[in-house]
């Protein structure tokens, strides 16, 4: 044996003083009242209408991004499949690219394009049509959201969709099936794992920001991330914060266990 | 005509992913500070970049943490991945588990518990708690990527190594590390990476007075957009760039160095 146990204590002690105590401290908040009390209120709050809205809303605009997404990654990732190796490692390339870049300045850059006074409006009114108003709207989120995001839908569904064997899609087409039921009945099933990797890796994110509600909404339209986080850097009430997290991460656990249903072959290889 | 609308949709999605890039890129050489009207070819921003202490102090920090998160990361990582190579499947299973809460949680619930957790500590925040919940954050992946190199063959060359009179020492070093290194070395990159992309987490764990690069972009995009920052996404363009561009062609080296072994 080439290790002894001790070697991992560094790491347990790492798990619970970084991940573990931290966790059960929002736990804790969430179930303490200002006083010091227990309560449910923080976690009730939920249902005060303003929270709800925020909530439904950040649903919403998930749901809607996370579609785009995959909307527009599943073809991406069939082309990429179907074009040459050296030109695949070459479009790879230029996927992961983007991602690293800071996303705060990915983000900026929507800022940079929709604004009033920005680059798209510019164009608009050179031609001679009024300018719109395309910042601090839900769409304006959303195009966020789908720009920072849709390299994480696109990687994860091409490295399943690479690996079906093209002899499987042969024999279905040899044997008579349609196009459409090639697809049904072949294609899409076996990127399944592909596809619930690249959900959660979209929807998640997307539910629970408040970065890119904050930039590209103009702090008018708030996600429940951004009541989060108001309540933990500006009203400093980190019993409701932490009522609210706690009633977020349901959110997260629920569609998690979700998707998982979905992936029959378990564990779906993030990148 | 198929391969064509496949290239077509290639270049939509291309331009969507590098339009807003490039717009920042041209605009960070504009004389005016206008994010539509061209008043000639300037690099005044740059200048005004480099010489603003906030943003030196920030890359300074984003790098040195990112460098030391990594390696405190890789370290406990790899020593974790060993010691549980030691332990009962159901031992390993349910570290394992617990590995992976920071991965699949939300940044700003993993962020939110560290912040409270030094709150409740009375931990003072600032470098130190940043560095602590990047390594956090880093370990699992140092875990995901090394653990796939532990196997039985090692321990076996490990263990003919001590029969043939090595020092467990030397049977390590020479043995056990060439083994794992592949996957010690993903690790500690993958580590560095996203502790340098970190924007939520270092947010709630940093104190006042702190910034990483990320932090001050997010400040200064509040008060108001500066063309100095599009010279900030031109350079970390550049540089993003140039990296992937060596590990792509010291992969494909390596590539054609497998092939050319296997054709001998």
């Amino acid at each position: 044996m080439i290790a002894k146990k001790s070697y991992s204590i560094p790491f347990i002690i790492w798990i619970i003083a970084g991940t573990l105590v931290p966790l059960a401290s929002i736990a804790y908040y969430g179930f303490t009242s200002r006083d010091g009390g227990f309560t449910f209120a923080n976690v009730l709050a939920m249902f005060r209408s303003d929270h709800l809205q925020a909530l439904g809303l950040s649903l919403l605009l998930a749901v809607i991004s996370t579609v785009i997404c995959l909307i527009i990654a599943f073809p991406m990732a069939m082309v990429l499949r179907e074009s040459k190796y050296g030109k695949q490692g070459f479009l790879i390339f230029v996927i992961i690219l983007p991602m690293w870049m800071n996303f705060l300045l990915r983000t900026m850059a929507w800022q940079v394009l929709l604004e009033r006074q920005g680059v798209i409006n510019a164009l608009i009114s050179a031609v001679g049509l009024p300018r719109q108003e395309m910042m601090n709207t839900p769409g304006a989120i959303v195009l966020g959201m789908v720009y920072d995001f849709l390299p994480f839908m696109i990687l994860p569904i091409y490295n399943t969709v690479s690996k079906i064997d093209e002899h499987l899609i042969e024999a279905a087409y040899d044997l008579g099936a349609g196009k459409a039921k090639v697809y049904s009945k072949i294609i899409f099933p076996l990127s399944v794992p592909g596809i619930v990797s690249g959900i959660t890796m979209v929807f998640i994110p997307a539910l629970t920001t408040f970065v890119i509600s904050n930039m590209l909404g103009g702090g008018k339209i708030n996600l429940i991330g951004n009541i989060i986080e108001q309540e933990f850097t500006i009203n400093s009430n980190w019993y409701l914060g932490s009522g609210l997290s706690l009633v977020m991460m349901v959110f997260i656990i629920a569609s998690m266990l979700i998707l998982q249903r979905f992936d029959k072959t378990g564990g779906a290889n993030l990148i | 005509m198929k391969k064509r609308a496949g290239k077509i949709y290639v270049l939509i999605v291309m331009l969507f992913l590098y339009l807003p890039i490039l717009t920042l890129i041209v605009l960070s050489f504009n004389e005016v500070k206008s994010m539509s009207v061209w008043g000639g070819f300037s690099l005044k921003w740059y200048d005004e970049l480099f010489h603003s202490r906030l943003m030196m102090g920030a890359i300074v920090n984003t790098f040195s943490i990112a460098i030391l998160a990594a390696l405190i990361a890789t370290v406990v990582g790899t020593l974790a991945v060993l010691g549980m190579a030691a332990m009962k499947p159901r031992t390993q299973s349910a570290l394992l588990g617990f590995n992976n809460i920071p991965m699949l949680n939300a940044d700003i619930v993993t962020g939110i518990a560290l912040m409270l957790f030094f709150l409740m500590v009375g931990v003072p925040r600032g470098y130190m708690t940043i560095l602590f919940s990047h390594a956090t954050f880093c370990i699992p992946y140092v875990i995901l990527s090394v653990r796939p190199r532990v196997n039985r063959n090692t321990d076996r060359l490990y263990e003919a190594a001590l029969d043939l009179g090595a020092s467990e020492r030397y049977a390590f070093r020479r043995i056990v590390l060439p083994e794992l290194w592949p996957g010690i070395t993903s690790g500690f990159l993958l580590s560095f990476t996203m502790s340098v992309d970190d924007f939520i987490i270092t947010y709630f764990t940093r104190g006042a007075g702190i910034n990483t690069i990320s932090t001050l972009i997010y400040s200064e995009v509040k008060i108001g957009i500066r063309p100095s920052l599009f010279a900030l996404s031109t350079i970390v363009f550049v540089v993003a760039l140039a990296v992937l561009l060596v590990i792509n062609v010291r992969k494909d080296k390596e590539d054609r160095a497998d092939n050319a072994l296997q054709a001998l």
